[in-house]
């Protein structure tokens, strides 16, 4: 019989505990296909955050890190540091990354430390029950913003790829989503030139992933994934922000 | 090795990378900015890496990745940046990773001041962070000591993974003194660096994770147990103290780091007046040197707790002198140092001797 499908070698065979519709599993086969498939999945060290993937330390097949919230940038330059042959990547949820590690993002980013981010942006809170993030959507309900989110007093959504753009010593920030098959193969690409940059030590590389939380969206997986399309990615456009290698 | 005239901080700092420290993150912060100055300077020299990190937070989070990474590893800072660093060693002590700490205490609480101090004394013994955890704590009461004491933290370290703190204040940090740095000197019979994370394709492909998270809690209970076994192996094996002329000592002052220098000073004039006063002084604040008390109690009427503080270490001395004698505390705060003639002054008050 020909194999034509089957799990990657960079996911362990701990079962994902993502919620039914959640696009986590998504991602994370894509971060582990792509670190296979370049052949560093030996010397890959990942940084786990603190949220919805903070299990990702069982789930990737590869050492790893468990940060505290928001630090997994801090984290990652400590080992990159030490181990500056290794593929070190962090990956963090919006309220990690977007909110209360806003420093250690920006600041990793700001010293060019040679390390891949994947940031996985669903507009929500979702491990702690659907609570407001700084990059929700205006007028979208959650639990602590339950009128919906309201420019005044409660500020329109943080766009992250747009901001570390103009941060000089980025080598690579793009915006991907994974709610269709064409757009999920452009997300691996964008991840695995993500990974190769950090190869070629040209530094700080961040791919931002729409996700979806069917759970605390109070949808349906399939009305989920039209949420992205039509409601999140007019607010997040997808592309790439910055490329010092010049191209798409 | 001939001694060397140098400062505090500095000599901290070179005792580190002579104990193969590579790897400094840090924040600027009066009144400790030698050790940091000292490792930009001098680790790249050594093929070291210093980095400054965009806050204390941050760099204790570094400290956390490169101590996991298997490095032999240092931050130093003062009180109110050790306060931002508590949760980050909390997770360090959660995930028994091994590194030191420098914290050169300055006056608070808040802002406060940048004068020395000892008001730290809580933080660094009592946890400081959240859970159930304990840092090592070393206090140096002059510089050669100060040397000796940073290159055993990293020792200490590696054979508990247990943060190691070097608690001193601003007037060690600042003072000058001689010095003798022992060369470089590999550590022996400490357990291998099996569990750091270098990648699977160096460890025989057997997956390492660096973690804290224990959501069973029969697991988490478990996981502190652990813990706190290895507290009960160092208050067996690491007390450290010093006994200063207690042998016919009638008032015995608790003192450690700078006051326990005034209190040397204290005891000399006590000496010529003729009042019999020795020092308890403690080294290690944990494991606090419970059992050093034993020895001097069946003499001593008192003791006399002198600290830059309201008075912190005195709670510990309380439990090793158990109602047993009286207990009196002289503490100067907000950053004033305490004269040898104050502390004179307080044995008189006790011994109601002397002219």
């Amino acid at each position: 019989m020909k194999t034509v499908y089957e799990k990657s070698a960079g996911l362990t065979d701990v079962p994902l505990h993502y919620c039914p519709g959640c696009t986590h599993g998504i991602i994370h086969k894509l971060v582990a296909e792509s670190l296979v498939e370049l052949g560093v999945l030996g010397r890959a060290i990942a940084v786990a955050p603190v949220g919805c993937a903070v299990f990702a330390y069982d789930y990737f097949n590869c050492d790893a890190q468990e940060a505290a919230h928001g630090r997994a940038p801090a984290v990652a330059t400590g080992i990159k540091r030490v181990h500056p042959d290794a593929i070190v990547f962090t990956y963090q949820g919006d309220g990690d990354l977007a909110s209360i590690g806003m420093a250690e993002i920006v600041h990793a980013a700001m010293r060019g430390e040679n390390l891949t981010v994947i940031f996985v942006n669903n507009a929500i809170y979702g491990m702690t029950g659907g609570q407001m993030a700084p990059t929700t959507l205006v007028g979208q309900r959650t639990t602590t913003s339950p009128l919906g989110r309201s420019r005044s007093g409660q500020g329109a959504p943080l766009r992250i790829c747009e901001m570390l753009a103009t941060i000089e010593a980025t080598a690579y920030v793009a915006r991907v989503s994974v709610h269709t098959v064409p757009r999920l193969t452009a997300a691996k690409r964008a991840i695995k030139k993500a990974f190769q940059l950090q190869m070629d030590n040209k530094g700080f590389s961040l791919v931002e992933v729409l996700s979806t939380c069917p759970t605390n969206w109070g949808l349906s997986p399939v009305e989920a994934l039209r949420w992205v399309e039509q409601t999140m990615i007019p607010v997040y456009p997808l592309g790439v922000y910055k490329d010092l290698e010049g191209g798409t | 090795m001939a001694r060397k005239l140098m400062k505090g901080n500095e000599v901290i700092a070179a005792a580190a990378i002579n104990a193969g420290c590579r790897y400094f993150f840090g924040y600027p912060i009066t009144p400790q900015n030698e050790i940091p100055e000292y490792m930009a300077r001098e680790l790249p020299k050594v093929g070291g890496v210093y980095v400054q990190a965009e806050s204390e937070v941050a760099a204790i989070n570094m400290v956390y990745g490169a101590a996991g990474a298997g490095a032999r590893v240092l931050t130093s800072s003062s009180s109110p940046g050790i306060s931002l660093m508590q949760e980050g060693i909390s997770y360090i002590a959660g995930a028994e990773l091994p590194c030191v700490l420098v914290n050169i205490m300055r006056a608070g609480p808040g802002l406060g001041g940048v004068q020395p101090s000892q008001a730290d004394y809580f933080q660094a013994t009592k946890g400081g962070g959240h859970g159930d955890y304990h840092v090592l704590v070393l206090a140096p009461a002059n510089l050669q000591e100060a040397a000796d004491l940073t290159q055993s933290a990293f020792d200490l370290a590696d054979r508990y993974r247990n943060p190691v703190m070097v608690l001193a204040d601003g007037m060690i940090g600042q003072l000058m003194e001689p010095v003798e740095l022992l060369p470089a000197r590999p550590a022996v019979d400490l357990p291998p660096k099996d569990w750091a994370t270098t990648g699977t394709a160096t460890s025989g492909g057997r997956r390492r994770v660096i973690n804290s998270l224990y959501l069973y809690p029969d697991q988490l209970e478990q996981h502190v147990h652990a813990l706190y076994a290895k507290y009960a192996a160092m208050e067996h094996a690491e007390v450290r103290y010093e006994l200063h002329q207690c042998d016919d000592a009638e008032v015995v002052i608790v003192a450690y780091g700078t006051t326990s220098r005034i209190a040397r000073s204290a005891i000399e004039k006590c000496r010529r007046l003729g009042l019999r006063v020795g020092l308890l002084r403690p080294i290690t604040l944990y494991p606090f040197p419970f059992a050093a008390f034993e020895q001097v109690i069946a003499r001593t009427q008192a003791f006399l707790v002198v600290e830059m503080s309201m008075g912190q270490m005195l709670d510990d001395v309380k439990i090793a002198v158990a109602g047993r004698k009286p207990i009196s505390f002289y503490g100067r705060t907000g950053g004033i140092v305490p004269t040898p003639e104050e502390v004179v002054k307080q044995v008189q008050a006790l011994l109601g001797g002397g002219p």
